[in-house]
């Protein structure tokens, strides 16, 4: 199963080094990270998308604990939570099918952010379901070029994942 | 307000941490540091490598409990640590090692002698910091110490830049540390010490399977008290040897690949494991799949990725192993297990731990059984890593904790001369023999010296094989015995080579001599090298095949 895991950190350099060998080293694969700094500048928030059994799980995420840079890990897959990722798509066109993809990119609620004679640049944010549905229908207008920014999460409303309680 | 350098910051951190011996070697961008140090009351104990110095560093730690330091130069110095950070980190061993760099303008350039160190250790040390500014390091200094022998203690590096050393700041002492995402649990939980409690009381057939842990966590009385009271009999794993009396009537010795029978009978048929400190390694349960089947496991430990890693656990227990031993013993009751203890007496009588002497050649084992009675069982040992490790855990019959000093997890031939050394600076008092492979011994004999120039009376007793024993073992057993480069023919003259450094030597080659030379050597109050020439073929039993499961052990039976 996939997991998103929200994992406060301090904002030192190695750090991410730090957090990727830990996986490299254990031969666990990572879906996506993405990175940046919190409200607090001296905290950054990394989101790491991993796939798993239970065991692995908890094994990751006590070996996330370990790291003293590390100040807290959230496994968010068992709560409420939001999540997004950004997505920028430049897709083939001509007179012809550029108004049908514009109407796509504005169903997915897409903007164009760049057109060009023979392409059109879209820049989409929302679920990992939601990039993966409109690159799915824009595929039929000839090969994509697709750059995602992996996803970020954040809990609902009440889970606290910040670092104010023990971890 | 007080103006020092980089270099004196080190020198009067060091001093406020109580540290009382630096192991290392200098080098260009650590002169300054070495010059401070000139007329610090630290003492330096200048080794030939600088894997010595952080085994050296790793022994003294060990043997005294306290963290143990280096100090060694960028690049090839610090490359050189590799091995020794890596042993410590798999035992879990509290050392500060302090790395040259070059100047914080150079690093990244391919400078002379720079190696990117924080990277190359990052996965074998506990936590290691790159100082980027002497306005830092006092803190830094002080956060090393307090990561290194907290929580699961382990090694810290502290990589020093060169202009970091020579720039004057304002030295502010550190006295308290904070540090937000590292908070060891150290208490337990109540409840689930009650349930392990429930779980002791209501077991018929329980074993108390203790790892180093103990040692480390300062346990070992409380191991004693809760198998006493309880009757739980008690297995140590290797590095948990020393935390429960070997002549005590509940012992069961050392479990896994080279167990005792009785050990290894134990765990595979009982109904309930109390784990403390410990991590359930492969060389303790051999095929996961058939270890102890019918047990329910309880797994006391500080560091919670050490629990479920393995085995699936009951109930977990998070924390400081004496504090939760503390806890728990007054909730336990003498169990009802006196069908359990009767049958281990009957695999004990059975099967008992034991070898085929000789009156024509000397057995390795009698000789560790002869340094056993010499020393009276209050020496401390280290070891190399081979056969003469087995047999040292096996016939040497450790009493007190921090009097076995072996590198378990990473099986670092090489660890036990310099180790020797650190654990005989710490432990004066102290009997130090190292039992030696002749192999392993070629890997850092260069110590010698180290141990000649300081007066230490360390003795090493290489169990002479003329093999690299174990690879030899398993070449024997498992690969029609083609012993492909594991036969040693060239050794050198181990007894010139004791005289050239200045040491004693003796060579031992009759049964009747062996005593005799154990006890000049406790004597002499110089290093000695006793070369013992011992059987060249024998193998240490019993012995679980890889991949089978602890109760299908082969040889040794009386
Ligand atoms: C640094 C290192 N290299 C290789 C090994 C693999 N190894 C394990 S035991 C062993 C043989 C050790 O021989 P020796 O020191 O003569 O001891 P014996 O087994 O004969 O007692 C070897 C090569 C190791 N553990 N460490």
């Amino acid at each position: 199963m996939k997991h998103t895991i929200s994992v406060l950190v301090e904002n030192q350099f190695g750090v991410l080094a730090r957090i990727s060998g830990l996986f490299s080293g254990r031969g666990f694969n990572i879906d996506s990270l993405s990175v940046g700094e919190t409200e607090d500048p001296t905290v950054s928030r990394i989101t790491l998308v991993v796939k798993g059994d239970d065991m692995i799980i908890e094994q990751v995420i006590k070996q996330l604990n370990r790291l003293v840079d590390v100040i807290k890990v959230s496994d968010l897959t068992k709560d409420d939570f939001i999540d997004s990722e950004l997505a920028l798509i430049k897709i083939p066109c001509d007179g012809k099918t550029r108004s049908e993809i514009m109407q796509i990119v504005d169903i997915y609620r897409g903007r164009i952010v760049d057109v060009a004679l023979r392409s059109l640049t879209v820049e989409l944010s929302g679920s990992e379901e939601n990039v993966r549905g409109i690159m799915d229908l824009l595929q039929e207008f000839g090969k994509l070029e697709v750059v995602r920014s992996g996803k970020i999460a954040i809990s609902r409303d009440r889970k606290n994942t910040r670092g104010n309680n023990h971890k | 307000m007080t103006m020092m350098t980089g270099a004196q910051i080190f020198v009067e951190s060091l001093l406020r941490e109580n540290v009382e011996y630096l192991f290392g070697i200098p080098g260009g961008v650590v002169i300054p540091v070495f010059d401070a140090l000139f007329d610090s009351p630290l003492k330096v104990i200048l080794t030939r490598h600088e894997q010595g110095a952080t085994h050296a560093a790793d022994g003294y730690a060990r043997a005294t409990g306290k963290v143990g330091v280096c100090l060694v130069t960028s690049g090839p110095g610090a490359c050189n640590t590799v091995t020794g950070l890596a042993t410590a980190n798999m035992d879990s061993i509290p050392i500060v090692v302090f790395t040259g760099q070059v100047p914080t303008p150079m690093i990244g350039n391919d400078a002379f002698q720079e190696s990117d160190i924080v990277g190359i250790t990052r996965p074998i040390t506990k936590h290691n910091f790159l100082v980027r500014n002497a306005r830092d390091l006092a803190r830094i200094i002080k956060e090393a110490f307090y990561i290194a022998s907290t929580g699961r203690p382990g090694p810290v590096l502290v990589d020093l830049p060169k202009d970091v050393a020579v720039t004057e700041t304002e030295y502010v002492p550190v006295s308290e540390v904070t540090i937000r995402g590292y908070k060891p649990v150290l208490d337990g939980h109540v409840k689930q010490i009650k349930k392990a409690a429930e779980l002791i009381n209501a077991s018929k057939k329980a074993v108390i399977y203790a790892g180093g842990g103990v040692i480390l966590a300062g346990a070992a009385k409380e191991l004693v008290q809760l198998a006493h009271k309880t009757r739980l009999p008690v297995t140590t794993s290797l590095l948990g040897l020393g935390g429960f009396p070997a002549d005590d009537k509940l012992f069961l010795g050392m479990p896994g690949m080279h167990g005792t029978r009785f050990a290894n009978y134990a765990l595979s048929e009982c109904d309930l494991i109390v784990a403390v400190g410990t991590r359930f390694d492969d060389r303790v349960t051999g095929n996961i799949k058939e270890f102890a089947v019918h047990a329910k496991i309880i797994h006391i430990d500080v560091d919670p990725t050490a629990i479920s890693k393995n085995v699936r656990v009951d109930v977990p227990i998070v924390g400081d192993a004496a504090n939760i031993l503390a806890k728990l013993i007054p909730l336990v009751t003498r169990t009802d297990n006196g069908n359990w203890l009767k049958q281990i007496e009957d695999w004990k009588a059975q099967y008992p731990l034991t070898y085929k002497d000789s009156d024509k050649e000397i057995k390795p084992q009698y000789v560790v059984e002869q340094i056993y009675e010499a020393t009276k069982g209050e020496a401390i040992i280290t070891t190399e890593v081979g056969q003469n490790q087995m047999w040292a855990a096996h016939y040497y019959k450790f009493k007190s904790p921090r009097s076995f000093l072996s590198s378990g997890g990473l099986g670092t031939m090489g660890y036990g001369l310099p180790a020797a050394i650190g654990a005989q600076l710490g432990r004066p008092d102290k009997v130090v023999f190292d039992i030696a492979g002749d192999g392993s011994i070629q890997m850092n004999i260069q110590e010698l010296a180290t141990a000649v120039h300081n007066r230490l009376p360390i003795n090493v007793a290489i169990l002479n094989n003329h093999f690299l024993g174990m690879v030899r073992q398993w070449q024997e057993l498992f690969h029609n015995r083609r012993y492909s480069s594991t036969c040693l023919l060239n050794n050198p003259d181990f007894v010139k080579i004791a005289e050239a450094y200045g040491a004693k030597g003796m060579r031992i080659r009759k049964k009747k001599d062996v005593r005799p030379a154990i006890e000049e050597a406790i004597k002499t109050p110089l290093p000695v090298i006793l070369d013992f020439e011992v059987a060249r073929e024998e193998n240490v039993y019993p012995m679980v095949p890889v991949g089978a499961g602890i109760h299908q052990m082969i040889g040794g039976l009386a």
